[in-house]
């Protein structure tokens, strides 16, 4: 299978649209080569704006640009964005409801051999939270590309959280990427597993795992945290009863909050999380790291059965 | 160039925005007095003079740009909008009251008001985007940003001003409105700036220092600064806290406190020409 990180999908859509559109403006704090904003740089040296390593002054100065009439991608690794940023982008960013594209390169524990310093692990928590803000987490380097081109053309504050390691890319390219639309990857009956970014591929896995042992599990694709899509959600558990949440972020305050809080309401059923506990990250290779903090297919596989096994 | 108007008529102006100012915030029963009173010729001299601007159409192309960044001291802004017939001046008196336009702090969409602020340090990087954007739009707009001397202790200005100078924005006007007080008391009390002129010089950025409260001087300054090409201006204006009501000026309780209404009568006593 093609192995690609979502941030080369990121970087592929950014010099596209910098072709089709002159309104495209690119910030960058000091990452240009890893975050894949070189990409654009290279092709559109004009539209370029190198911001050194000043992620607040980024953010701002994306907002000034954002007033001006353009569409500004501003990029860095998601710790710094959304963590070092965050009042810079409450206030200047979704408070005034922007068009200003945050691009948080390095999300998850596959960052690796970095370390908790460096490994986002809150801020889809922290995004999610803010009114106005739209939070996708592509699955691989295609729905990156595409979501990044969606991205421009949906008005108001995206944050897009995208990876350093190579993924397989499980999407094709005929596939719909629509934000705030899941993809129902698997139809099941028993359990629905609803995943974002990385997880998605280990769900996809822990799908054949329990195929194997007799369970028919769903896997819906939730690219887009916020807004969510409800109907998919409720749908899912009406139709399966069971829900597993994956995440490659904190349990608390992400995806699995965002699905509990509309089940909780619309349509309770037990649901077991895979994610990292209330901890930091580690250093380590991502292999070791997803095996560490309990995310791999086989992880979501007991979670299912778990879920299972708690249905009244 | 603009011709110049009377200064003795911007000095009336100036007396009726410090009125309205101050009955804004008494009405409001909270805000931020001093620091309002401190930048009103700085106000003043811009929209009456510098800036340009429609008030019937206040997103025209051609306007130049204005940025809060020491949102606190809204009321002044708000008065000299008004003033300026963006909205009607009758609002000012909804200042910080449920459903309002005026919030405790600008928010943007109220006539004349681009820019949301309040959380110090970030108006400076706002206007920095502005002042790029223009340049990518070949707009001869010019930009002004309005800073408080206490916002200076904010990490992301200094950021801000390596931006403005690295870019060379000569289409970028700093002013700091520097009435030597924060919250806490005074600057060189709380966090020391001085020397402040030689730091922005330091920073490659163009440094004019004015007495913040002469208009005839505010006035020279914008003018000064749109014909220094290569890099940024800053107008380092010297000003009093509280201007223009004696038990106001460097009372720096009135930091963030409004005048009770027998404070209101005495001060309007002493601001009427």
């Amino acid at each position: 299978m093609n192995m690609k990180p979502t941030r080369d999908g990121f970087g592929e859509g950014l010099v596209e649209l910098g072709g089709n559109r002159q309104d495209i403006v690119v910030l960058s704090a000091d990452l240009t080569d890893s975050t894949r904003a070189g990409w654009f740089k290279k092709k559109f040296p004009e539209r370029f704006f190198s911001m050194g390593v000043s992620e607040q002054d980024m953010i701002c100065t994306a907002a000034g640009l954002a007033i001006s009439g353009k569409t500004p991608f501003a990029c860095t690794f998601g710790v710094f964005a959304a963590g070092r940023a965050w009042d810079q982008i409450r206030v200047s960013v979704a408070y005034m409801d922007l068009n200003v594209k945050i691009v948080g390169t390095h999300g998850g524990v596959s960052v690796g051999e970095d370390g908790p310093t460096h490994q986002a692990i809150e801020e889809i928590a922290l995004m999610r939270i803010l009114p106005n803000m739209t939070v996708i987490v592509p699955c691989d380097a295609l729905e990156a590309k595409k979501a990044t081109i969606a991205s421009a053309s949906c008005k108001g504050p995206v944050y897009l959280r995208l990876g350093r390691a190579k993924e397989p890319v499980i999407t094709k390219e005929k596939d719909v990427f629509e934000i705030g639309k899941a993809s129902v990857l698997k139809r099941g009956g028993d359990v629905t597993i609803i995943a974002c970014g990385h997880e998605v591929g280990e769900s996809l896995i822990a799908h054949d795992i329990l195929k194997k042992q007799g369970i028919d599990a769903g896997v819906i694709n939730l690219h887009t945290v916020k807004p969510i899509d409800r109907e998919t959600v409720v749908n899912a558990a009406k139709t399966t009863g069971a829900i597993v949440t994956a995440e490659e972020h904190l349990i608390a305050g992400g995806l699995g909050s965002a699905v509990s809080e509309v089940l909780a309401r619309e349509c309770p059923a037990p649901i077991e999380f895979i994610g990292v506990k209330d901890r930091f990250g580690e250093s380590g290779s991502p292999s070791e790291l997803f095996k560490f903090f309990e995310l791999t297919a086989e992880d979501i596989a007991k979670a299912a059965k778990r879920a299972i096994a708690r249905k009244k | 160039m603009t011709k110049r108007p009377d200064v003795k008529k911007l000095e009336r102006i100036a007396s009726e925005i410090r009125i309205e100012t101050v009955k804004m915030l008494t009405c409001a029963g909270s805000g931020h007095t001093g620091g309002s009173l401190s930048m009103v010729e700085l106000l003043v001299g811009l929209y009456f003079y510098k800036f340009r601007c429609d008030p019937e159409k206040p997103l025209c192309d051609t306007r130049d740009m204005f940025i809060l960044s020491k949102g606190h001291a809204c009321p002044a802004l708000y008065a000299t909008l008004a003033h300026m017939n963006f909205f009607d001046r009758k609002e000012l008196s909804t200042l910080r009251k449920l459903g309002t336009r005026l919030q405790g702090h600008p928010q943007k969409g109220l006539p004349g008001i681009e820019v949301s602020s309040g959380s110090l340090g970030q108006g400076l990087s706002i206007a920095n985007g502005c002042a790029l954007g223009a340049r990518l739009n070949k707009d001869p707009k010019r930009v002004y940003c309005i800073m408080g001397d206490g916002e200076l202790d904010e990490g992301q200005i200094w950021e801000a001003m390596l931006t403005s100078a690295h870019y060379k924005l000569d289409n970028l006007c700093g002013i700091v409105d520097n009435n030597k007080f924060q919250i806490d008391g005074r600057i060189e009390d709380v966090k020391g700036l001085e020397p402040l002129k030689d730091k922005w010089r330091s920073f490659n950025w163009g440094v004019l220092e004015i007495d913040g409260h002469n208009i005839e001087e505010v006035m020279d300054a914008y003018d000064e600064a749109e014909t220094i090409k290569g890099k940024p201006t800053v107008i380092i204006a010297h000003t009093v806290k509280g201007k223009g009501v004696s038990f106001f000026e460097n009372q720096n309780k009135y930091h963030g406190v409004a005048p009770s209404k027998e404070e209101l009568d005495r001060a309007i006593k002493e601001l009427e020409i």
